[in-house]
């Protein structure tokens, strides 16, 4: 995907929230910059916003606890919200969750608007909801979120650990929304990261157009669920605006 | 010596919600063996306040429950520590069975099968009509076994629990709890047969 065709671009500082619409066949490129990033993403139907990411139908129907190439962020509703049709990252974190402000304070120290001005830390749960806030939504809205860019080892007895994989400079990652997707990004650390430096580094997130989903593509045919999944989400479109074309 | 406040028998494949104060104890027993019991669980003053699993494997740093363990809630506060556990291991990442997600994980037509949403949104709007699917998040599944692999897998597997298995809680604030004793038919996590189980409350 050449950068030069983005149709939206917006570089994203860390620790910064931000929201963008992206409907069905556009995707979303995230580019971690600096390879120390992380971005938190949420992800709601437009349609019908009471249907959101979820975490635990996404790992279940997919048999995973990492996303990567060919995974699909799946909705409580049984459809998939966004696909990932391209990744050069290779594990993404689903089960962490995001920072709250006392946890930043305790891992990288007191910096806050008064002392710091815009340079303040800021911290992932405050980012959502005043993302979540601008478009109707609140408390209830925030559920587990995905981490891109952040790799979370599990042993055999279930421990987890931050994996030095999670640095990789210019990773990147295309989500397409398979529904008419509400995405709210934070790129506020992952609560696994160490202090004392809080991050720098930008993400670049650009949107282009991806275009039909094509039968042989890698996310619907990665396993029998996909398929039914998307099926699913085509069920959603059956009743198409002034009646069914010709 | 504490008090027994209640006992009661949550039939195969039915919802239960009740209140618990600050100090009370908890025992859910798998009377049987293998079953599925999806829990949530509310502050009773701030239902927006709820139980967080992702919170909740962050503090611990683990992925799975058991006696110590402490029930995080959204806004990283401690709801519930689970206080006693004979069956040593518990899910939170498997989420509650629903009929949109069963025809993406088994086929189409187990859509109108009986699931722990529905026993979810039925108990939770019975409660307090000011409830709404917005207010559920991924739950527990005491007694189920749902193991992580290092290579990023993850798999529903043969239960390690069996009969008289119990887990103890005692909550750190009033909570309300969210039960489904979980009807599934399609993976082995009610060993492919639901069964009653038993919830007993003792005061502090
Ligand atoms: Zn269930």
């Amino acid at each position: 995907m050449p950068s030069n065709a983005f149709l939206l671009e917006e570089r994203i500082p860390a620790g910064c929230h931000h929201a963008l619409l992206l409907k069905r066949g556009y995707a979303l490129r995230l580019t971690d910059l600096s390879g120390d990033g992380n971005v938190g993403l949420l992800a709601f139907n437009a349609d019908e916003r009471s249907e959101r990411y979820n975490m635990a139908d996404t790992l279940k129907a997919q048999h995973t606890h990492k996303l990567a190439l060919g995974n699909v962020l799946y909705s409580d509703m049984g459809r998939p919200l966004l696909s990932i049709m391209g990744d050069s990252f290779g594990w993404h974190d689903t089960i962490c969750g995001t920072t709250n402000a006392a946890m930043i304070e305790a891992t990288y120290g007191l910096n806050d608007f008064q002392l710091a001005r815009n340079g303040y830390y800021r911290n992932g749960r405050d980012g959502f909801l005043m993302e979540l806030g601008r478009w109707g939504l609140g408390r209830r809205d925030l559920v587990p979120n995905a981490n891109f860019f952040s790799t979370v080892a599990v042993d055999d007895e279930g421990n987890i650990a931050l994996s030095d994989a999670s640095y990789q400079p210019g990773a990147w990652v295309e989500l397409r929304a398979e529904l008419n997707v509400l995405v709210i990004l934070s790129t506020a650390p992952h609560p696994l990261r160490e202090g004392p430096t809080y991050p720098e580094g930008d993400i670049e997130a650009g949107v282009f157009w991806a275009g039909e989903v094509p039968a042989s593509d890698v996310c619907r045919t990665a396993c029998g669920e996909n398929q039914r999944g998307f099926e699913n989400a085509e069920a959603w479109f059956a009743l198409p605006d002034g009646g069914p074309k010709a | 010596m504490s008090t027994l406040l209640r006992q009661e028998t949550i039939r195969a494949g039915d919802p239960f919600m009740a209140r618990i104060d600050a100090g009370q104890r908890v025992r859910l027993v798998d009377t049987e063996g293998n079953e599925a019991i999806d829990t949530f669980f509310f502050n009773a003053e701030d239902p927006r306040e709820r139980y967080s699993a992702v919170d909740t494997v962050r503090r611990q740093r683990k992925v799975y429950l058991t006696t110590g363990t402490e029930l995080v809630s959204n806004e990283d506060r401690t709801l519930l520590t689970i206080v006693d556990d004979t069956c040593g291991r518990h899910d939170t990442l498997g989420g509650a069975c629903a009929s949109e997600s069963n025809t993406v994980r088994y086929a189409h037509d187990r859509k109108f099968m009986h699931s722990c949403r529905d026993n979810f949104l039925l108990a939770l709007l019975n409660w307090n009509e000011d409830f709404s699917k917005r207010d559920l998040g991924p739950n527990i599944n005491f007694f189920m076994n749902v193991p992580l692999s290092a290579d990023g897998g993850l798999r529903f597997e043969e239960g390690i629990s069996g009969p008289g298995k119990y887990v103890e809680l005692v909550a750190h604030m009033d909570v309300l709890i969210l039960i489904s004793n979980c009807p599934q038919l399609n993976n082995p996590c009610s060993g492919f047969n639901p069964t009653p189980v038993e919830f007993l409350l003792w005061d502090a």
